[in-house]
């Protein structure tokens, strides 16, 4: 945009689009907003009415609220650890020179591309399920007792329903930042005698940390809002509950359209929160 | 201690030989360097002598010790690449000592050598800084630096100065000629710009698809060629080749004159010739000329030539100095 009047025509002609994004992201988060002050259960609309902060002050001493954001931070991290930390060993593995190479690759981007939905099915009824499940199978065929996942740890199950999602895409953005490492720079290090760990840490990680924060920031933001996973599999509960999920059940039990505005926006603020400092600390790595 | 033998080398990618059996022995000492046109393997070799690829057959020595089956960080040689691959996240400093620190040496040990490395290469100033904040010729030291403190038995240099401007270049060839001076350690150097080899070489082995063409000191090679392909791949401008009625009149089926060993008059001589184009350097002048039957030659001159494009002169070469080769392209006589 080279002068004052291209300047102006370039705002006039992406005005549109830019006001059209902006209702479409503001209107929503207004009512929300607007919602939350208001006492507002559905079952009893006539008593409709403002309540200024009350319905937040409820929503965060809620017994509830605690649990969930509990839940909320230990899904969170353990996926990420487990799909950064597997995705990077997978990553690793499928640069190696192997025979079918290409197949692998597909096969393991593939649960990518299952819906949420169908994967927690699948593993609810298929693997984890105690009396027919595979893993049942596995276990009594080497003589154990099966375990009753979602009984008996209905969070590591959630977890790892979540993590088997997420490590596809945490091994393909790996494996192309391991592949965009320099082979003369490989062959240097060959030549300065560096043992494979060494190599991993001093020149392979520090290659790929900036895809890694990536992977982190994308996978943060999606995994706030876990849902269907927990819906399928144990359907809450104190455990599993995480803040989308009171959110859920607030309006859809209680009918608490206000409530559920509050608790909406609290997990809005939760996400930036969290964003702010995953920004500032990905900002640093990109620098340098 | 630093020399290398290659003893019938062959490498094969995919059935198709690279390096078609090499036999070559470098002394202890001796700054030599591998040359020849783009693809004929200069670099494979180069990799075959570090152990980056696997030879197919044959044998390389290292001080006499067959070390085709060890690993490149045991063969105790240092390479510098073209892309000079230094480490992106560490420090000039670092970089330098990688090596050191993964042989677990000593600190202080380290520290003293990376001082030494960075006083000869005038990096001092330079060792906090990472690799991207440097200029072109700083990493060509940094890298060069990495490769000393390795005190290697020899150096292998894959076309180190390619990615450097002009000027650059000739002042990096003279610090790496004062390198090997001051280290007298054995040095190999790859290059397909014959000038460079020419002016920095103690040895110079000629490749030509995967072959040697010929070894031989820079003067052997200019003025004793061994075959039409050295002939013409050595010499800047190039050779002058000459087929038919004069050279069959010489005893041989081609031959062959520098431009500089070419006579120009004006009334008489060998080869009637016209003038396409007259090129003036200021030291000297290459005039191209259209020899009748024969075709272009090149014709350099000292000062200032007053030819002009579309004249008629006359060239003749210098007798002693005409080089003669058979069918198969291989020199005659002395
Ligand atoms: N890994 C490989 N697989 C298959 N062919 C290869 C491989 N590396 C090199 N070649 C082939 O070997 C030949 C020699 O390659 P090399 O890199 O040694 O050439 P070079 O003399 O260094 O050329 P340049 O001056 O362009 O660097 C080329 O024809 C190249 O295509
Ligand atoms: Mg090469």
């Amino acid at each position: 945009m080279a002068t004052q009047q291209t300047t102006t025509a370039g705002r006039l002609l992406v005005a549109p689009s830019v006001i059209l994004l902006f209702l479409w992201m503001i209107v929503p988060l207004v009512m929300t907003i607007y919602f939350s002050t208001l006492h507002f259960i559905l079952t009893d609309p006539d008593s409709r009415s403002f309540i200024g902060l009350q319905n937040y002050i409820d929503f965060l001493s809620d017994p509830d609220f605690l649990g969930a954001l509990r839940n909320t931070l230990v899904l969170v991290g353990s996926v990420l650890v487990i799909s950064v930390v597997g995705g990077t060993l997978v990553a690793l593995l499928m640069d190696q020179q192997i025979y079918g190479q290409s197949i692998v690759r597909l096969m393991v981007i593939a649960p990518f591309f299952v819906m949420p939905t169908v994967s927690a099915l699948i593993w609810k009824n298929m693997l984890m399920n105690p009396v027919s499940g595979l893993f049942a199978w596995l276990a009594q065929s080497v003589g154990l007792t099966p375990i009753d996942w979602f009984t008996n740890a209905p969070m590591l199950s959630v977890i790892l329903i979540v993590s088997w999602q997420w490590l596809p895409f945490a091994s393909l953005i790996m494996l192309t930042a391991l592949q965009s490492l320099d082979e003369e720079q490989k062959e240097a290090a060959a030549l300065d005698g560096v043992g494979a760990i060494p190599f991993f840490f001093y020149i392979v990680l520090p290659h790929i940390a900036r895809a890694m924060t990536v992977v982190i920031l994308i996978e943060t933001i999606f995994l706030l809002s876990v849902f269907a996973e927990i819906y399928v599999t144990t359907n809450g509960g104190p455990s599993t509950t995480n803040i989308p999920f009171l959110v859920y059940e607030l309006a859809q039990h209680s009918y608490d359209v206000g409530g559920a505005s509050a608790g909406g926006i609290v997990a809005v603020v939760l996400a930036n929160i969290v964003a702010f400092f995953l920004v500032r600390v990905v900002g640093k790595n990109l620098e340098n | 201690m630093g020399s290398i033998e290659l003893v019938k080398v062959r490498k094969d990618f995919g059935g198709f030989a690279v390096i078609n059996g090499v036999d070559l022995k470098v002394e202890d000492g001796e700054f030599t360097v591998f040359v020849g046109p783009s693809g004929c393997g200069k670099s494979t070799l180069l990799r075959l002598i570090a152990g980056l690829e696997d030879i197919s057959s044959g044998q390389v020595l290292i001080d006499g010790k067959d070390v085709s089956r060890v690993g490149p960080s045991q063969r105790g040689l240092s390479m510098v690449f073209q892309s000079y691959a230094l480490y992106p996240h560490m420090s000039v400093r670092n970089n330098i000592a990688f090596a050191l620190k993964m042989a677990k040496q000593p600190k202080d040990v380290i520290e003293q050598k990376v001082k030494k490395a960075a006083g000869i290469l005038n990096l001092t100033d330079y060792l906090e800084r990472k690799p991207r904040q440097l200029s072109g010729g700083q990493r060509q030291r940094v890298a060069i630096g990495r490769a000393i403190v390795r005190e290697p038995k020899a150096f292998l240099f894959d076309e180190p100065l390619s990615n450097l401007d002009a000027a650059l270049r000739v002042q990096m060839r003279l610090e790496i000629g004062d390198l090997h001076q001051s280290l007298k350690t054995t040095m190999i150097y790859v290059t397909h710009d014959q000038v460079e080899a020419m002016t920095m070489a103690d040895k110079i082995v000629v490749l030509n698809k995967g072959e040697v063409a010929q070894i031989g000191s820079p003067l052997e090679l200019y003025n004793r060629p061994q075959n039409l392909f050295v002939a013409r791949f050595i010499g800047s401008p190039t050779m002058n080749i000459a087929t038919g009625p004069s050279a069959a009149k010489r005893g041989a089926t081609t031959i062959g004159i520098r431009p500089e060993h070419v006579d120009v008059s004006a009334t008489a001589g060998e080869w009637p010739a016209k003038v396409r184009l007259a090129e003036h350097l200021g030291s000297d002048t290459y005039v191209h000329v259209e020899v009748d039957d024969i075709g272009p030659m090149t014709v350099r001159l000292g000062g200032e030539a007053p030819n002009q494009p579309g004249q008629r002169i006359f060239v003749t070469p210098q007798e002693p100095r005409i080089h003669r080769f058979d069918q198969q392209g291989l020199r005659v006589g002395g």
